[in-house]
């Protein structure tokens, strides 16, 4: 009878101790939050992705609030839910280009390897070894540490062994940008009513060279540059390269581009 | 002296929670991906264990042993722990929300986290005797907590070395991730059932 009236007796002894210092803890301890955190972290993307400069969309979301960031630095979050956002805390929202993540390569199997890398499948790892196992110095090495890394999994392997950007899934987040070791990523503008090409190579080396390593970079022969009708297009180290403010996309240059190393963009 | 040997060695190799006893395996795979959040977390249980082993140890003593309720053990010290977790988060949020950060997700993960009851429980057998306490009983507690977290922590760390080196190895599509982990948990555990050869 005892141990059953002990039992009882410290068991809810125990609880009503505990229950009453968390009690008084929750009081004593309390740390406010402030609500709109809450209600601007809804209209967040949520992958916590890192490219504004904040550990995740909740360091981003208290940055906003804080004023050190505006709502430009997130390049994820959709444009009304940035419109959203912008009513609740009061800010006006200017415009800003919407951007797209383009490789700048196109060599992938074609392009020859110096030696057989038996490594691991990551780009970063491959690169540590004589700068990569490909001919070209600043050709993409075909691991795929870019389709890992996107965390909008916007980025495919091709069948051509090259990795490709999926459009409508690409946010211009930069992921890709600050992973590939090659530096083979860049954001261009998106507006598809201009500017519907890319230059698929980053390669620096002469014409001569970029045909025995892969035979579909840019060899600088200098044929888009006369045939743009506008101004847009300029070689310069032996890389064509495109000026989006003047480009009407009239695709005079990729007509002439006798290695087709001018690419129309997937998604328009 | 060769008793505090006996339990150093045996927390951290032979008796080693997680490879041995098998406790603790949700965080075991959980949160081994990577090097950093395995080391907090390991950091974490040590804090928790050591807080707890003092509370239920002399809650042990001076409560239900004099009334003879011992057999009370479980749900009590799932009481204590649960409560004290609780308290210890608000404390650290709001004295050092740095600390907070880098533990809370973590703290209220190890509140049901079965190494920290097993160690508890474990503490209660291996130091009293016949209803009172062994000479040295809380330091040899303690001890036995602080040990336990440690070997908790090592094996918690070996494993996300290993794991961070999986992520980029060549792995058949339908073993990666969860398959080849646990695969790995298992050769790891039987090169831990070699310790118990150890005499001390």
């Amino acid at each position: 009878m005892n141990v059953i009236l002990f039992s009882i007796l410290t068991l809810s002894g125990l609880g009503i101790f505990f229950g009453m210092v968390l009690a008084y803890a929750a009081k004593k301890f309390h740390v406010p939050v402030d609500p709109m955190i809450e209600k601007i972290l809804a209209k967040l993307p949520g992958a916590n992705c890192g490219s504004c400069g904040k550990a995740g969309c909740m360091g981003f979301a208290q940055a906003l609030l804080a004023g050190e960031l505006d709502l430009h630095s997130c390049s994820v979050t959709a444009a009304e839910n940035k419109k959203d956002i912008a009513d609740l805390l009061g800010l006006s929202l200017g415009e800003k280009a919407k951007k797209v993540s383009s490789l700048h390569c196109c060599g992938g199997s074609r392009a020859k390897d110096r030696f057989l890398y038996d490594g691991m499948k990551d780009c970063l790892a491959a690169s540590l070894v004589l700068g990569g196992q490909k001919e070209c110095r600043y050709g993409c090495l075909t691991h795929g540490t870019c389709v890992k890394a996107c965390p909008f999994d916007a980025i495919v392997m091709t069948g051509d062994g090259y990795p490709k950007v999926l459009e409508d899934k690409c946010t211009a987040c930069g992921v890709c940008v600050n992973v590939c070791p090659k530096g083979l990523y860049q954001l261009i503008p998106y507006e598809s009513a201009k500017a519907k090409i890319y230059v698929a190579c980053s390669s620096l080396d002469a014409g001569k060279v970029v045909m025995s390593v892969c035979g579909v970079g840019c060899i600088a022969c200098h044929r888009c540059e006369k045939a743009c009708p506008h101004g847009a297009m300029t070689v310069i180290d032996n890389l064509a390269r495109i000026d989006y403010e003047k480009c009407t996309g009239c695709m005079e240059c990729v007509k002439v581009c006798p290695t087709k190393v001018i690419k129309v963009r997937s998604g328009v | 002296m060769a008793k505090i040997l006996a339990i150093v060695i045996s927390n951290l190799f032979i008796n080693n929670y997680i490879l041995f006893k098998f406790m603790g395996l949700c965080p075991f795979l959980g949160v081994s991906k990577e090097t950093k959040p395995a080391f907090s977390m390991g950091l974490a249980v040590i804090f928790v264990l050591l807080l707890s082993g003092l509370m239920t140890w002399t809650v042990y003593q001076y409560v239900l042993l004099p009334f003879g309720i011992d057999y009370m053990r479980t749900v009590v010290f799932i009481l204590i722990i649960a409560a004290s977790v609780q308290f210890i988060e608000m404390v650290i949020l709001k004295i050092s929300p740095v600390l907070y950060r880098a533990l809370g997700i973590y703290l209220p993960l190890i509140t049901t986290n079965c190494v920290v009851l097993g160690v508890t429980v474990l503490n209660t057998e291996d130091f009293f005797a016949g209803g009172s306490a062994v000479t040295g009983s809380f330091f040899y507690s303690m001890l036995q907590a602080l040990f336990a977290g440690l070997g908790f922590m090592f094996v918690l760390l070996l494993m996300s070395g290993i794991r961070e080196r999986l992520e980029l190895a060549d792995i058949p599509e339908s073993m990666d991730g969860l398959p080849i982990a646990f695969i790995v948990a298992s050769l790891m555990s039987l090169a831990f059932m070699g310790f118990i050869g150890i005499k001390i």
